[in-house]
């Protein structure tokens, strides 16, 4: 989605006439940030994004009770799947507070949908950690390699593409045995060919400048002129693709999770929770939709940063 | 074109082999041992050995390798472990479920997305733009599990009297049936692979009932496979509609639709005839590429709303170590991915001339 842009100076005639030196990382970040901040919907994304990382750090403090303390542990009163009871909302002030009712185990549904919280932003942002770590090395190895090792990554890549993502996740998790962390693994292998890909587009578009040519010329090793000057160029499109691929991340781990392949019982994390209390969707809906929308605001924030990101560093559009 | 579409087979099939090894090397490296868990308590070292060799575990892993290469080249996927039936009869039995899902789930996808990006990117910047590009972004941030549990309990349970309600689970009400076709056709006697087709086709219950004129199982049929084509479609809708959307506009800006115009035709002739014809090129490429978010959306919506299909077959193979299942499950969907693919950059050759000649 492309925003309408302000009138203004064309970056164009500002670098021609020195104003702006697009080689300058500094003026380029500053030039994105604005970019970005000029998109309602990146701006949006943005503000949800700093509500949930502030939840996830403050979940201690914000959760009324443990995520995993069941009512009966705590001998407080309460009913499996017990609906939202809210003070303010008319609920009687002799009962316990809980803004997001029971769950099938008595426990606080608030706090466990914000101890979630934790769960996903890390799911998300390691997942996608592994996947660019290793896909980019082997897109920058296969890219500026060429030739033969060219060709075996990139048709393992491939093979990897040519699977429905989930799918193969599965076999995956099924081969590492269920559980949060080989969920997560699963994901980030599933998801190592997109990078490989972002990288060597880009390395092979880079490996042909001039200055590329010149730090040969000067005698740089091979690995020096990837890590200094090949590496550093290809960010950007890595960038956009990893913060668009964290909501994916997500929402994919969640999925795992949610057919009992990926976090394990107790533990708070959205997509399990949804699975467990799923048979009480008919009589105790809340216990699907908290978790739910907590989902779907996490992946939403991601996907509309990772869309301003891509349409601020579009050089078609900064025309 | 004749030539294209052979360079494109070729280089799938080397894809072809990376994906059957795979699966391979995956089910073979699963922990857990399937006799185990085939007979639980009971198993014995003597009744495994025996086990090992009916299943042919006993060989070096190669050899197993190339025997169930040879197999596969004549379409045997090996006999479930479990049940002790051809793993092939037990996909055949339960692919048209998901089929039938799929192509419905595509249809309300392209028709409705496709819609959606038309009359966004017409009115662009109009409440129909932004209500339906924040439909869009929600849409494909929503899990796919989360909105089949929505939809049903919206359909299921707050418009339970209603005339807008909708079952949640299975695929017929109690007490309705359909006629199988080899029985309306009166081809009972038919055996082989003409059979095996017609029983696929007859299991896609839309399908049967619509040529045999079953009217009120079609209509039965259609309502149970609504609200898993909804959640299943809504992500690659939302994808379509954002797509339809930034490549419309993007044509609508060229010269050849200011030509159109200033020739004075109307704006909805400019807009289908001429905008619509050539921005449905990317549409098409991500219909296709949306192939593995339907599958993967069946396979998790199959589960809510109790659909005994592909997804459902893999659960229980999963869960039962069964691994002869596991893999035909796995090359039957990756191989239809690959198929799918192949089908959709060749059709894309088709429509844009450039591809073929490049």
């Amino acid at each position: 989605m492309t925003s309408a842009r302000e009138p203004g100076i064309p970056d164009k005639v500002l670098i021609a006439e020195g104003a702006i030196n697009p080689m300058a990382a500094g003026s380029l970040r500053r030039d994105t940030a604005r970019n970005v901040l000029r998109q309602r919907s990146a701006v949006v994304g943005l503000v949800i994004l700093a509500v949930l990382v502030l939840v996830a750090i403050l979940a201690p403090i914000l959760a009324p009770y443990n995520p995993d303390d069941s009512m009966l542990k705590l001998g407080e009163p309460g009913v499996r799947g017990q609906p939202p009871c809210v003070h303010l909302l008319g609920c009687p002030a002799d009962q316990p507070q809980h803004l997001m009712g029971l769950d099938s185990n008595l426990r606080d549904e608030f706090s466990r949908v914000l101890f979630g919280a934790q769960i996903s932003l890390r799911v998300g942002i390691l997942t996608v950690g592994f996947a660019i770590v290793i896909g980019s090395f082997i897109g920058a190895i296969a890219g500026y390699a060429g030739g033969w090792v060219d060709n075996v990554f990139m048709r393992l890549m491939d093979v990897v593409l040519s699977f429905p993502s989930l799918i193969l996740a599965i076999a995956i998790v099924t081969v590492l045995g269920p559980g949060l962390i080989n969920a997560q693994l699963a994901i980030g292998i599933v998801s190592i060919p997109i990078y490989a890909r972002v990288m060597r587009a880009s390395v092979l578009s880079v490996r042909e400048t001039d200055f590329v040519t010149a730090s040969r010329a000067l005698g740089e090793s091979s690995g020096g002129i990837l890590s200094r000057r090949v590496l550093p160029n290809a960010l950007t499109p890595l960038i956009v693709q990893g913060t668009l691929g964290i909501g994916g991340a997500i929402l994919e781990v969640a999925a795992l999770s949610f057919v009992g392949l990926g976090a394990q019982i107790p533990t708070a994390e959205w997509g399990s929770m949804i699975a467990l209390d799923r048979n009480l969707f008919q009589s105790a809906p809340h216990l699907i939709f908290f978790p739910g929308i907590a989902i779907t605001l996490c992946v939403l924030s991601f996907n509309l940063i990772g869309d301003g990101l891509r349409d601020a560093l579009d050089p078609r559009l900064n025309r | 074109m004749i030539r294209f579409i052979i360079r494109r087979v070729l280089s799938s099939i080397p894809v072809l082999i990376g994906i059957v090894l795979l699966v391979f090397v995956l089910a073979r490296v699963i922990p857990g041992d399937p006799c185990t868990a085939t007979y639980g308590e009971k198993a014995t070292p003597e009744l495994c050995a025996q086990f090992a060799v009916r299943y042919g575990l006993d060989k070096p892993i190669h050899e197993q390798f190339f025997i169930y290469l040879g197999a596969l080249a004549q379409g045997d996927l090996g006999s479930s472990i479990r049940f002790g039936r051809p793993v092939a009869d037990i996909l055949l039995e339960r692919l048209p479920v998901t089929v039938e899902l799929t192509v419905a789930a595509l249809l309300f996808a392209s028709i409705v997305g496709i819609s959606l990006g038309l009359l966004s990117a017409t009115r662009r910047n109009s409440p129909v733009d932004v209500g339906t590009m924040i439909v869009a972004n929600l849409g494909v941030s929503t899990p796919v599990f989360v909105l089949g549990l929505f939809l049903a309990f919206v359909f299921a349970v707050l418009l339970r009297d209603t005339p807008l309600a909708l079952p949640p689970s299975g695929r017929l009400s109690p007490g309705v049936n359909v006629v199988p076709l080899a029985t309306s056709w009166g081809l009972k006697e038919l055996t082989g692979l003409p059979r095996t087709f017609l029983d696929f086709a007859s299991n896609m219950f839309v399908f049967n009932t619509l040529v045999t004129g079953q009217w009120a199982a079609l209509g039965d049929a259609l309502r149970h496979l609504i609200l898993p084509a909804i959640a299943v479609g809504t992500i690659p809708l939302a994808i379509i509609a954002r797509m339809t959307r930034s490549s419309l506009l993007e044509v609508l800006g060229l010269d050849y639709v200011r030509t159109a115009r200033a020739k004075g035709l109307k704006e909805r002739s400019v807009v289908v005839r001429h905008g619509m014809r050539n921005a449905l090129l990317p549409v098409v490429t991500v219909v296709g590429l949306s192939l593995g978010a339907f599958l993967s959306g069946a396979i998790l919506t199959e589960t809510i709303f109790n659909l005994t299909g592909m997804g459902k077959t893999l659960f229980e193979a999963i869960s039962g170590r069964d691994y002869i299942v596991i893999q035909g499950v796995t090359i039957i969907v990756a191989v239809a991915y690959l198929v799918v693919n192949l089908i959709v950059d060749v059709s894309y050759a088709f429509l844009d001339p450039r591809i073929r000649l490049g």
